[in-house]
């Protein structure tokens, strides 16, 4: 690679990082087609990575790849209204563009068929001022409730940040053209069900905040979920989750379900060069080596953590989850764990969401202050709840051995193994019980 | 865009039919309010809309190798309770949504109408 070819491609990956979000948002703004818009802006990306190293960068990078993408979509919705008119079924006098070889859009200038040129387009003042940054419509867009919720995170890092659809892929274990299927029928029911490209009523405010949130977390967990799969490259897109979660924070200010879900998700995703071993297994959290833990970032989390107040609802259940991890972050070894800290915080959090899987963290926290058996009084009522669930087992026979109960820490083991599906989780457990 | 809404359930308002007079009447209202709301928002038009004939009522016609059966009732389960429609002209969904808030709490779908030239 020639040095130009080298700035060319630097420059070009610098658009990318930064500015893809926001040329995406400008051309669902002007055109109103978000199932277009993201092919054309990958295709200028792509045109630009062959024509930048040959002809040189241009002066304005991002508006140059605006107007090539632009041109794209046009191009689109111009061959879109050709290959209806000659549709034969669908054929109408006044469809037929026969003098569509005019300058590309001439069609849309005129309006297509007689339609409104766009159908998706927010009326003409709905956007809160012009200073929106064009990645907010489009976070909320990604997020929207017609939407359903499993597909929700993966728009929104394809969307906002131009995550490439592989990594997603990897990061929800489905393979890529499944992810590359799944998106492109999100893109096509928001098109087809009219979804503004706008920021979201003030009534429906909260719960479309909150709707954001939930996906982002979504998008962080999943790089988190123990299962085989490239963990490498799902722990980076998890990282995504965190630059979007940050991102959402800063152009949403003063949203705490958006600052809990930064400050929570920045404490956990601090310690990921600990989880996995050399070999890819999971390392527990008492096991791992607090030196790699990132702290600048533990730093960055508490600054942001520090900051909120007890509040309600999601915000809350996030702020409370952020603490816990803060109360691990900042334990300087296992040993210093403040436990106490972390019982109470899950207290709270299972009063708040009468979460089983809440309720099981808990008994942990119970058993490091009050000895294992009161872990297990607590654990019993998870158990029942979360019948079957291989964590309760696994909880179990943690503290069944730590009270000395080889016998029935050996079944429990086996009942988690039994129940856990194959990958570094159920390898561990295999490693636990053969420790015993 | 124009949808067309239909008004699949009685979702958490009582059966009409178990109304009083006075339930009737305020419940009638709001179908006056989503019209007026409709009409004072820029890009939104009520195309056309009706209450129907309970399921009791409808018919299905089915055309098969060349001649036509009518079958009493409506075709799906889930159209049982289809009480009635509206088409409406939105600029987009979310608008459409936030007026239809303004019509009983009924359970609803919203199809998009396809431009078909």
């Amino acid at each position: 690679m020639s040095p130009a070819d080298h700035d060319a491609h630097r420059v070009l990956a610098d658009v990318y990082r930064a500015d893809w979000g926001r040329l995406l948002g400008g051309l669902i703004r002007r055109h109103g087609r978000p199932d277009l818009a993201e092919d054309a802006l990958a295709e200028a990306f792509a045109t630009a990575s062959g024509s930048w190293p040959a002809d040189g960068v241009p002066a304005n990078p991002p508006g140059w790849l605006a107007h090539v993408a632009s041109r794209r979509v046009l191009d689109a919705l111009r061959h879109e209204a050709t290959a209806r008119a000659k549709a034969p079924l669908l054929a109408a006098a006044e469809a037929v563009l026969a003098d569509g070889d005019g300058f590309p859009g001439a069609d849309l200038l005129r309006g297509v068929a007689g339609q409104p040129t766009s159908p998706a387009l927010p009326a003409a003042g709905r956007l809160p001022g012009a200073d929106v940054d064009d990645r907010l419509p489009l976070l909320f867009m990604a997020t929207h409730p017609a939407l359903a919720p499993e597909v929700r995170p993966a728009l929104a890092l394809r969307f906002v940040l131009g995550v490439p659809t592989a990594d997603i892929a990897a990061l929800f274990l489905v393979p890529t053209a499944t992810m590359a299927a799944r998106l492109t029928r999100a893109k096509g029911r928001l098109r087809a069900t009219g979804v503004a490209f706008t920021m979201p009523d003030p009534q429906v405010w909260p719960e479309r905040v909150d709707d954001v949130a939930r996906a982002i977390y979504l998008a962080f967990t999943a790089g988190y979920a123990p299962r085989a799969g490239e963990q490498v490259v799902r722990v980076a897109v998890a990282g995504e989750a965190v630059r979007l979660a940050a991102l959402a924070a800063h152009l949403l200010p003063g949203q705490p379900v958006l600052d809990a879900l930064t400050a929570l998700l920045v404490l956990q995703h601090a310690r990921r060069d600990a989880r996995a071993g050399p070999d890819g297994d999971l390392v527990r959290l008492a096991d791992q080596d607090r030196s790699t833990w990132h702290a600048g970032e533990i730093a960055a989390g508490l600054a942001i953590l520090t900051r909120l107040t007890p509040g309600t609802g999601y915000a809350e259940e996030l702020r409370l989850q952020a603490l816990v991890a803060a109360f691990h972050d900042t334990a300087p070894t296992s040993g210093a764990t403040d436990w106490a800290a972390i019982a109470r915080t899950y207290a709270r959090l299972e009063d708040l969401t009468g979460s089983p899987i809440v309720r099981l963290n808990r008994a942990i926290a119970v058993a490091e202050i009050a000895g294992p058996m009161a872990g297990l009084a607590i654990l019993q009522a998870a158990a029942d709840q979360l019948p079957g669930h291989h964590r309760v087992a696994v909880v179990r026979a943690e503290l069944l051995r730590r009270d000395g109960d080889r016998e029935g820490a050996r079944a429990a083991y086996g009942h988690a193994v039994a129940a856990c599906p194959d990958g570094p989780e159920r390898r561990h457990l295999l490693a636990r019980l053969a420790s015993l | 865009m124009k949808y067309l809404v239909l008004l699949v359930g009685d979702g958490e308002e009582a059966p009409w039919s178990s109304l009083s007079a006075d339930e009737q009447a305020a419940l009638m209202q709001k179908f006056g309010e989503f019209d007026a709301a409709c009409t004072a928002r820029e890009g939104v038009a009520i195309l056309g809309g009706e209450a129907l004939g309970g399921p009791e009522d409808a018919t299905v016609m089915r055309t098969r190798a060349g001649s036509v059966t009518l079958t009493e009732g409506p075709y799906a389960e889930a159209l049982e309770g289809l009480g009635g429609f509206y088409l409406v002209e939105s600029p987009d969904l979310d608008t459409l949504v936030e007026l239809l808030q303004a019509l009983p709490r009924y359970d609803m779908q919203i199809s998009p109408v396809l431009d078909m030239p």
